[in-house]
């Protein structure tokens, strides 16, 4: 078994810490894991990835293979297709729609749904709507693990418990939110499905 | 995260950034002090250290000016007995060469490690400079790591070599070894060195008459350096039986990419990996004359591949990075190993028919840089030439739209030094701008040459009170101190102005700009206010991982 995945967004998004607890979560679900992250000046208002490679087995390269990948975590709508040749044949997206408009040239949301639309197997979530009703913004990109957990080979068990230990410094409040925004973005996941 | 660390037990497995493998490994080794400049992709091995420091460990780490004075206190360390990590990106041991090179002729005492992160594919780097290159001009030892547990080990073994050879040992890493993270199994931990002078006083004063010798015994030493390096377990070459037709020689984290191709190779080649320098010749010869032809995959400079080609033919038939089958800059993927090897390129998803827009690094919102070009470029209306010379730092995204700001950015600190260049040359006027970090870090003697010149440039040091780009570290010093600075290397005081950045001051902040613009000699502005990633941090602490 293994899954390759690709995260990405812009600057600011959480996009490593996201990789960074699936790949902790990962470990104790007893799977070997390899990250790689891009750092410094890259983080400041631009795109942003990682790569996250979860096997049963050794694994070679951080970075993962052309054509791949088992699936894609987005956290911005056009920053999907910056990666897609990433994607295996079968390969699996969970984007959010929400748009970071910082750039001058950014193309019409409409435009950008449609082409969201033309990608096979894609699952469109509601990110920062369901982050606010979980009760904080700050937790979207735990919305956006929710609704790709059902993808990833760890269990929401898994999930749950490592937020909670994650979050465990910052309250009892922080640790609800978190824990609200994987269960919303899990149910999105599902009633997404295309 | 520091915490969960050290509660390891030896022998447990974790997920640790290269960078982070290094800091314990070098913990581990009994490490004494480490010092270092923050710099992409080498940061995280300093602000490891400093956590377990910060958290009630023995180990003294902290930031310094600039890479040379971090080198330099880490040879204090060696000299008195113990052990010293120094840390910097590529181009940051251009800063140490001085005492890098020439501590290679003394006789290191307590070990000497100089972890030096190289970023191929210039993420975030002006050059792709590769540092195996500079170990072999200091004629030492180099380890490259092909993962993140053998970064672990080999930060051990460097100590342990350094004190052998009684030489400074190169740890070699590049991004995607830094950056990225892995599981490593941590060992048991050694005892710090005691503090005990060094026993060779005189191969410490390079005199000449010193210096000649030690460079004799450093040129002595070499065979035994080559002899190590062969029988180092870094170093490990498998003669395939079954076939004769390719041998593939990889360094540091090629063999990862090489791996994620082997089981599709029609053919097992055979596969020397190189992990310690110098270059194991005697096992590249083996090689050599096992197979007809040689791939060479290396992360940055084609180093090993130049050595096997030489000047004069030879019969070996040698692919690499000269021959074409690899890019000659930015780094490898395991898409470029794997077309090296032959095989047929992987597609993924197409036809989605949407391209999307660049999307460049920028200033934040809000950022105090911001209003400093706002006012920079009205400080400047109205001039028939003008130039800007800048640094490196998040300012450097003046250069980008829409600010256009600035003209230059080559290495630390040397703004300062250009504008006086373009000044004395008649071209006015002239500006500076740096980030306070960098004005300590290198501009500081620049601006002493300015003040001993005369020249007219006028300095605007951008102060957010941090080092920004890399993290947000603190300054060496606290940035109110920056005005008494520049007036004690002699800046006029009535031409040392302060100004508070401020997106409704510019017009005043342009104002004051263009004054000292306007003056004939050195000027220094200093617009000044916190950084806002810096501000976050420092409310919410422990916020981020």
């Amino acid at each position: 078994m293994k899954c390759d995945v690709v995260l990405v967004g812009v600057g600011g998004h959480g996009v490593l810490s996201l990789a960074n607890f699936l790949g902790r979560t990962a470990i104790e679900e007893g799977l070997v894991v390899k990250q790689t992250e891009v750092h410094g000046m890259a983080q400041r208002g631009a795109a942003v990835w990682a790569h996250l490679r979860l096997a049963d087995h050794p694994i070679h390269s951080g970075l993962i293979p052309i054509g791949t990948a088992d699936l894609l975590l987005s956290m911005e709508p056009v920053e999907t297709f910056r990666y897609l040749d990433y994607l295996g044949p079968e390969g699996i997206v969970v984007a959010s729609v929400d748009p970071v408009l910082n750039i001058e040239d950014y193309p019409p949301i409409a435009t950008v749904r449609e082409a969201l639309a033309r990608i096979p197997r894609a699952h469109l979530v509601e990110v920062e709507a369901l982050a606010r009703r979980a009760g904080s913004p700050k937790t979207a990109n735990v919305v956006l693990a929710g609704a790709a957990a059902p993808y990833l080979p760890i269990s929401p068990e898994a999930l749950e418990r490592h937020l909670r230990v994650a979050f465990e410094a910052k309250g009892t409040k922080v640790v609800e939110a978190n824990l609200r925004a994987l269960a919303l973005g899990r149910e999105a996941g599902r009633c997404a499905v295309s | 995260m520091t915490e969960q660390l050290l509660e390891r037990e030896a022998g447990a497995a974790t997920l640790l950034l290269g960078d982070e493998a290094v800091a314990l490994g070098a913990l581990h080794a009994g490490l004494t002090a480490a010092y270092g400049y923050p710099g992409t992709p080498s940061t995280e091995i300093l602000e490891t250290l400093l956590a377990v420091g910060a958290e009630g460990g023995t180990v003294r780490a902290a930031w310094c000016s600039n890479e040379k004075t971090a080198y330099e206190a880490a040879l204090g360390v060696s000299m008195v007995g113990r052990r010293a990590l120094v840390t910097m990106k590529h181009v940051g041991l251009n800063v140490a060469a001085d005492p890098f090179m020439n501590s290679a002729l003394v006789s290191i005492h307590g070990g000497l490690v100089v972890a030096v992160a190289d970023d191929p594919g210039m993420h975030s780097s002006q050059n792709e400079q590769d540092t195996r290159v500079l170990a072999a001009f200091a004629r030492t030892i180099c380890f490259e790591p092909s993962d993140q547990q053998e970064a672990y080990a080999m930060t051990r073994e460097a100590f342990e070599v350094s004190e052998r050879f009684h030489v400074p040992v190169v740890l070699r890493l590049v991004t995607r070894l830094a950056h990225a993270r892995g599981l490593v199994r941590l060992d048991g931990v050694a005892a710090e060195r005691p503090l005990s002078k060094t026993l060779e006083p005189t191969s410490w004063i390079l005199l000449p008459a010193n210096a000649r010798r030690r460079n004799k015994h450093l040129l002595g030493i070499q065979p035994e350096m080559r002899a190590f390096a062969e029988r180092s377990p870094f170093n490990r070459l498998a003669l395939e039986p079954t076939s004769r037709s390719l041998g593939v020689i990889t360094t540091g984290v090629a063999k990862s990419y090489l791996l994620e191709c082997w089981n599709e190779l029609p053919v097992e080649p055979s596969h020397l990996h190189i992990g310690t320098y110098p270059i194991p010749a005697d096992a590249i010869r083996r090689l050599a004359a096992h197979v007809d032809t040689l791939l060479v995959l290396e992360e940055g400079y084609p180093v090993v591949e130049g050595q096997l080609r030489g000047l004069l033919p030879t019969g070996a038939t040698i692919l690499g990075k000269e021959s074409g089958e690899l890019p000659t800059d930015g780094e490898l993927t395991p898409d470029v190993v794997r077309s090296a090897l032959g095989l047929p390129a992987r597609r993924g998803l197409e036809g989605c028919d949407f391209t999307p827009p660049r999307r460049l690094p920028q200033l934040c919102t809000g950022c105090p840089h911001r209003d400093a070009y706002a006012a920079l470029e009205i400080a400047l209306e109205g001039f028939d030439r003008s130039v800007v010379t800048s640094d490196i730092g998040c300012y450097t995204l003046g250069a980008l739209p829409p600010f256009g700001a600035i003209e230059s950015c080559i290495c630390m600190g040397a703004s300062i030094g250009m504008a006086r260049g373009a000044a004395e040359s008649g071209y006015r006027p002239a500006v500076a701008v740096l980030g306070d970090s960098t004005f300590l870090h290198s501009g500081l003697p620049a601006l002493a040459d300015v003040v001993s010149s005369g020249a007219a440039v006028t300095v605007m040091i951008l102060d957010n009170a941090t080092v920004a780009m890399t993290g947000t570290q603190p300054t060496i010093l606290p940035s109110e101190r920056l005005e008494e600075i520049v007036i004690g290397i002699g800046v006029e005081p009535a031409h040392c102005r302060v100004l508070e950045a401020h997106p409704k001051r510019i017009d005043a902040m342009a104002k004051v700009l263009r004054d000292e613009i306007d003056h004939d000699g050195p000027s220094v502005v200093i617009v000044r206010r916190e950084c806002l990633e810096s501000a976050r941090h420092r409310k919410a602490p422990g916020a981020t991982s």
